[in-house]
C-alpha cells in the first residue's frame, strides 16, 4: 500500500476522479432501474393491465428495464475498478468479500451482481430450461435487491448525503408497496409463501430502520465499515462535508 | 360376479376343438373362485405359440407374422377408444429404440370391472398377450399396471408372475407389476406413462406420444388388459377364427360390465353386435323397470328406456343413437332413481376428478356442474340450457386429455335423453327420487391427492 | 408447408399476452384461457405468432409445422 499511497496522494490534490463520480451515479441508476424492474415484474405477475398498458407491454418493459439495469451495473463495476482510489480489482467485483476496501459491504455488491447475472442469463436462455427451474432462479431477484441496496448504503462514502438516502428510501418504499399488493392479491393461493414474504419484507424494513442511524449515518462509519486506514483521512472519504446537493 | 362360472372338476377340452363358433372365448374356463394356475391355463390353451427367439431373423419373422395376423383379425382396442390394435403395434415395432410394453389394467372407470376380473381369474391369458406383444414389437420388458383398489387382482397377478418365473419363462421379456393410484384419469395413456416415469398419475401434453417416447423415453406400447387377452387367443387360433363372431367392422367377442337392477349383474362376454336384450336375459333379467342405459362409461352416452329393446352392442349399431360401447360398460338405471339427481352427482364427481392442470377443464367442469345443479334445484337462471351449451363448447377439446370431452359428452347426453325430467326439475325443483341414495358408483372422492395446484387464477 | 399455433393447456396459466399480440387468431374465454382455431396461419400472421410465443411467460404457445396425420388420433386414447 505504501507505493500506491504516493500515487494516490498526487491524485488527491486533483480532486475526486471522474470514475469516482461515475461509479456512484451508475450505481445509483442501477439501483433505481433494479427497483423499477422489480416493480414491473410484480405488476406483470399480478396481471395488471389497462387498454393503454396491455400485458405484453408491461412484460417487455420489465425485460428491457432489467437489461438496462445490467448495462448500468456493468458500468458501475467497471468504473469502480478503474477508479484507483480504493484499489478495487475486477476479482473483488465478482467474488464476494475478498477485497481490501470495506470488504463486507463491497462484497455484498459482488453478491448482488452475481445474483443479477444469474437471473438475467437464465432469462435469456429460458427456452432451454424447464419453467420451474427458471422460476426458482428468478426468485433470486428478491434476494439481490436488498443486498444491492444495503451495499449502496454501506460502501458509499457519502451514504449520509441526502441524495443517496432519499433514493434508497424511495426505492424501499416502492418495493415494499408492490410486495404488499402482491401478498394481498395472492394471499389465498398460498398462505405460507406469502406469509414468509410479508415477514421478510417487514424484517428488512426493521433492519434498515435500526441499522441506518447506528451504521452509515454515524460519524464513525468509514472506519467501522472497513475503509483501509491509509484512505481514512483522505479528502474523498471525508468528502461528505462538501456534498453536491 | 360372472354368471359364466365353471368349477373345473373335469378337464376342459382345448378351445380349438370347438367346431362351432361359440362363447366363451376369453372367459373360457374361468374358475368360480381364485385364478387359473399356469398348469391349468396351459392345459386349456396350450403353450404360448412362440417361446423365445431361436435366431433374430426368425424372431423378427414371427413378430411380423403376428402383427399381420392381428391386422387380419381386425382387432380393436378394448380400453375405450377402439383404435386398431395392429396399427399401434406397427408404430412401436417400427421405432428404432428398444420398446416397452405396458399392460393397462388401471381401470379408472368406476362402472367397469372387466380388467380387474380378468387379472383376478385369468392372469396368464393376459400375461401371454403381453409376452406376445413384447416379442412382436421387440420389447424386453412388460409392465402390468393395476389399480391399487384391486386387491385380489394384485394378489393373483403376483402369484402368476411367480409361477412363470419358477417355470423359467418369466425373464424374457421380464415381467413387472406396478400398482397405480385409483383415479379416474390414472388409466389414461400419458398419465400412466407419467406415473411409470416417476411422476404423478396425471396426463401430460402430447406430442410426443407414448408410442414415440414413453416409459424411460422408449417407444411404449400401451394396451388394455383385455386387448392382450384377445391377442393371446388370436395367436393360437388365427384371424379367421376370431372373425367368426362379431360384426365385420367390429369382429370378435368382448367383455362387458353389466350393472344395475339385474338378477346377476357382473362381467359377461358377448360377441360384438349381440342385442342388449339377450345380454340382459343371460343376466337373469332385470329386477325393476328401467329409465335408461348408460353405455360406454362416464364419458359415454345415455339411451332412453323406450329405445333399449332395439339396441345391439357394437359401435356401428350404437352410432345412430349417439352412443358407443367404450370400455364395455352397460349401466342400467332403474325407474326408482332420478336421472337428474344422478347427473348432478356425476357432473360434480367428474369435475372433482379433473387433475386441474388445464384451466378450461377445471373451470369448465366446475361451471357445468354448478349449472346442472341449479337446473335440478329449480333455481336455474334464465337461458340455463344455452349456458350449458356455451360452457360445453368452451370446455370440450381444450384440455390435454379427453377427460373434459367425455364429461361434456355425458352431461349433454343426460340433458338430451332426460329432457322431460330436467324440464320438470327446472320448473318445480327436486323430486322425491332426488333424495334416494345414488345408484351410480362414484368412488375415489379425494382426488386432490392427484396433485392439484390449489385454486387456479 | 403451413404453420399452426397451438396452446399447451397444461403449461398455460392464462396470462393472456398471446391474445394481445395475435388478436386476429386468438381470443380469450371467460376464464382468460386462449381459444385458437386449428386452421393454418396466414403468412403475415406467422411472425406475430412467433412473437406471441416468445412473449408467453410459460412457453405455452407453440408455433408448429403441420404434423403428419398418423398422429392425429392422439387425443382420443383413454386407456388403449
Amino acid at each position: 500500500m505504501g507505493g500506491t499511497l504516493g500515487m494516490n496522494a498526487q491524485l488527491v490534490t486533483a480532486g475526486p476522479s471522474a470514475y469516482w463520480y461515475l461509479t456512484r451515479s451508475t450505481g445509483a441508476v442501477a439501483l433505481l432501474l433494479l427497483t423499477l424492474a422489480i416493480v414491473l415484474g410484480v405488476i406483470d405477475v399480478e396481471r395488471w393491465n389497462t387498454s393503454r398498458w396491455p400485458r405484453f407491454v408491461i412484460d417487455s418493459l420489465h425485460r428491457n428495464v432489467s437489461l438496462l439495469a445490467l448495462v448500468f451495473l456493468v458500468a458501475h463495476v467497471l468504473t469502480s475498478v478503474l477508479d484507483s482510489f480504493a484499489s478495487i480489482s475486477i476479482v473483488d467485483a465478482l467474488v464476494p468479500f475478498v477485497g481490501s476496501y470495506r470488504p463486507f459491504w463491497l462484497g455484498l455488491g459482488a453478491v448482488a451482481f452475481d445474483l443479477v447475472l444469474a437471473v438475467i442469463i437464465t432469462s435469456l436462455l429460458r427456452a432451454r430450461m424447464g419453467f420451474v427451474t427458471w422460476r426458482a432462479v428468478h426468485w433470486l431477484t428478491y434476494a439481490s435487491w436488498p443486498i444491492a441496496l444495503v451495499h449502496g448504503l454501506g460502501t458509499g462514502s457519502d451514504a449520509s448525503g441526502i441524495w443517496l438516502l432519499t433514493l434508497s428510501i424511495l426505492c424501499i418504499a416502492a418495493v415494499l408497496a408492490v410486495i404488499l399488493t402482491r401478498v394481498i392479491v395472492g394471499w389465498r393461493e398460498n398462505v405460507a409463501l406469502h406469509g414468509v414474504a410479508l415477514g421478510s419484507a417487514g424484517a428488512f424494513l426493521l433492519f434498515i430502520v435500526l441499522w441506518l442511524p447506528s451504521g452509515p449515518l454515524s460519524s464513525e462509519w468509514a472506519r467501522r465499515s472497513g475503509t483501509p486506514p491509509t484512505l481514512l483521512s483522505h479528502p474523498q472519504t471525508t468528502a461528505k462535508s462538501h456534498r453536491a446537493r | 360376479m360372472s354368471a359364466l362360472n365353471s368349477t373345473l372338476t373335469e378337464p376342459l377340452a382345448p378351445m380349438a376343438q370347438q367346431c362351432v363358433p361359440a362363447l366363451p372365448r376369453v372367459l373360457y374356463g374361468v374358475p368360480s373362485r381364485g385364478a387359473l394356475s399356469l398348469e391349468e391355463h396351459v392345459a386349456i390353451h396350450g403353450t404360448l405359440p412362440s417361446t423365445g427367439g431361436r435366431g433374430r431373423r426368425r424372431a423378427r419373422e414371427r413378430a411380423t407374422m403376428l402383427i399381420e395376423e392381428i391386422e387380419r383379425s381386425g382387432l380393436l382396442g378394448h380400453g375405450g377408444a377402439a383404435f386398431p390394435t395392429a396399427a399401434k403395434m406397427r408404430a412401436v415395432a417400427g421405432a428404432r429404440r428398444r420398446a416397452i410394453v405396458v399392460v393397462n389394467a388401471a381401470e379408472g372407470e368406476p362402472a367397469s370391472r372387466k380388467d380387474r376380473t380378468l387379472l383376478e381369474t385369468l392372469p396368464h391369458l393376459v400375461l401371454d398377450g403381453g409376452v406376445l406383444a413384447a416379442e412382436a414389437v421387440g420389447a424386453d420388458e412388460v409392465i402390468v399396471c393395476i389399480c391399487e383398489s384391486a386387491d385380489l387382482g394384485i394378489e393373483s397377478l403376483t402369484r402368476a408372475v411367480e409361477e412363470r418365473v419358477a417355470a423359467g419363462s418369466g425373464h424374457s421379456p421380464s415381467l413387472h407389476l406396478v400398482v397405480v393410484p385409483a383415479h379416474y384419469v390414472a388409466g389414461q395413456e400419458s398419465a400412466l406413462v407419467n406415473y411409470l416415469n416417476g411422476g404423478p398419475a396425471r396426463p401430460t401434453f402430447t406430442p410426443p406420444m407414448p408410442f414415440e417416447q414413453g416409459v424411460k423415453h422408449r417407444p411404449t406400447l400401451v394396451h388394455n388388459a383385455e386387448t392382450l387377452a384377445h391377442i393371446a387367443l388370436i395367436a393360437r387360433h388365427g384371424a379367421p377364427w376370431f372373425r367368426q363372431l362379431g360384426t365385420p367392422s367390429q369382429p370378435g367377442s368382448t367383455l362387458v360390465t353389466l350393472s344395475g337392477p339385474l338378477t346377476y349383474p357382473g362381467v359377461y362376454e358377448i360377441e360384438h353386435g349381440a342385442s342388449l336384450s339377450s345380454l340382459v336375459q343371460a343376466a337373469g333379467g332385470t329386477t325393476a323397470r328401467l329409465r335408461g342405459a348408460l353405455l360406454g362409461g362416464y364419458a359415454g352416452s345415455w339411451v332412453h328406456s323406450d329405445l333399449l329393446s332395439g339396441i345391439a352392442l357394437s359401435n356401428e349399431h350404437l352410432a345412430p343413437y349417439g352412443a358407443s360401447l367404450g370400455a364395455g360398460v352397460v349401466l342400467l338405471l332403474s325407474e326408482h332413481a332420478c336421472p337428474v339427481a344422478e347427473t348432478v352427482r356425476l357432473a360434480g364427481w367428474l369435475a372433482g376428478q379433473s387433475t386441474r392442470q388445464c384451466g378450461p377443464c377445471a373451470y369448465g367442469l366446475d361451471a357445468l356442474a354448478m349449472t346442472v345443479l341449479e337446473i335440478a334445484g329449480g333455481i336455474a337462471q334464465a337461458r340455463a340450457k344455452q349456458r350449458v351449451e356455451h360452457l360445453a363448447s368452451l370446455t370440450a377439446r381444450r384440455g390435454a386429455c379427453s377427460h373434459p370431452d367425455g364429461a361434456v359428452n355425458l352431461i349433454l347426453s343426460s340433458l338430451e335423453t332426460f329432457e322431460a325430467e330436467f324440464a320438470e326439475h327446472a320448473r318445480h325443483g327436486p323430486c322425491d327420487g332426488c333424495a334416494r341414495p345414488p345408484e351410480m358408483p362414484m368412488p375415489y372422492r379425494a382426488v386432490s391427492q392427484c396433485g392439484s395446484r390449489g385454486t387456479r387464477r | 408447408m403451413s404453420q399452426r399455433a397451438r396452446v399447451n393447456p397444461i403449461a398455460c396459466e392464462a396470462h393472456g399476452m398471446c391474445a394481445e399480440l395475435l388478436p386476429e387468431r386468438i381470443i380469450l374465454d371467460e376464464w382468460g384461457y386462449p381459444i385458437i382455431d386449428g386452421a393454418p396461419l396466414e403468412i403475415w400472421q406467422v411472425k406475430h405468432a412467433i412473437r406471441a410465443a416468445r412473449a408467453c411467460p410459460t412457453f405455452a404457445l407453440l408455433v408448429e409445422r403441420d404434423r403428419s396425420p398418423a398422429v392425429a388420433h392422439a387425443r382420443s386414447e383413454p386407456s388403449g
